[in-house]
């Protein structure tokens, strides 16, 4: 039994899935929010690996590299704005996240 | 070849799992560590690709720093999380729904993409060229044609990490500090006043 190119795709494809149903239902919780665009990310980053793979051409994994660094400080920075927006307001429910504006 | 496809089943079947716990579990702790497994599997699909370098980039990136931050952030937020999950069950058909969808048109995609082209061709994976580790294939690309991009890359998490510290910075109302530009525009104008005194009162200010 051969694993092909196809399997890869495959898992990425549910992964990236999972990620976009786990915005859709857990709307308030902003963690779990950041959460699953961090698995999306994830997604993305099998799809250029097994690309890179089975094409044998290594630049996908550096795209791979840069998507990594790039997931990796808009963590950071996403985190950081809640842990503020949490000292201002003392909850993270993200319906109230519009008195940000402005 | 047998053992092969048994690895991959394993890793992909735990990665789904994990990823499905993340977005359903209750605890936003449990959430965070299902996260780290799912990292890991999706690791252990790196390695069987031949991508050894990403997926140790991964474990280190990843489950040592950015699922820690969050683990962090998780425990040190006061929140009641059982109020967050309000809304979790009226989401839920319309959710399923689109990404029932989504995931079918993807895999249908990547299914006539697999077998098309270059990638139908393809000999197996194969993550470097013949003789020279995957590592050292990812270093002579990115430090000759990517340098550039590279350094964009550190400057990004420059800009990223300066931006955390500038956002949770807090200057505490009545702790003193030392402000050193104060110090040095200081003159005796300032810095002293005469006063006369008056016998048996002193100074008040």
């Amino acid at each position: 039994m051969i694993i092909g190119l196809a399997h890869y795709l495959a898992v990425a494809a549910i992964l990236f899935t999972i990620g976009v149903f786990g915005i859709f239902v857990n709307r308030k919780n902003i963690i779990v929010i950041l959460m699953s665009v961090e698995l999306i990310l994830l997604a993305v980053n099998i799809n250029f690996v097994a690309f890179s793979s089975y094409l044998h051409n290594v630049i996908g994994q550096i795209f791979a590299m840069f998507i990594l660094t790039v997931a990796a400080a808009e963590a950071a920075v996403g985190l950081a704005i809640l842990v503020t927006f949490f000292r201002n307001r003392g909850d993270i429910a993200v319906d109230d996240a519009s008195v940000m504006k402005g | 070849m047998a053992l092969q496809a048994i690895a991959f089943y394993l890793m992909s079947a735990v990665t789904i799992a994990a990823g499905l716990g993340v977005v359903s579990a209750r605890n936003p702790v449990h959430s965070v560590l299902l996260l780290i497994l799912a990292f890991f599997s999706a690791a252990g699909l790196f390695v069987l690709m031949g991508a050894e370098f990403l997926a140790m980039l991964l474990i280190v990136v990843y489950v040592g720093a950015v699922a820690v931050l969050f683990l962090f952030v998780v425990m040190m937020l006061d929140v009641d999380f059982t109020a967050l999950r309000q809304g979790f069950v009226r989401y839920m058909p319309l959710g399923a729904a689109v990404a029932g969808v989504l995931a079918f048109e993807m895999i249908s995609v990547s299914a006539v993409i697999a077998n098309q082209g270059q990638a139908a061709g393809s000999t197996g994976p194969m993550a470097s060229t013949a003789g020279v580790a995957n590592t050292e294939t990812i270093g002579r690309v990115l430090y000759t044609d990517y340098v550039y991009f590279f350094q964009a890359a550190g400057l990004v998490l420059l800009v990223a990490m300066i931006g955390a510290i500038v956002l949770t910075l807090r200057h505490k109302p009545g702790v003193k500090r030392q402000v050193i530009a104060d110090q040095v525009a200081r003159t005796p104008a300032t810095g002293m006043r005469v006063v006369s005194v008056n016998p048996g009162e002193g100074i008040q200010e």
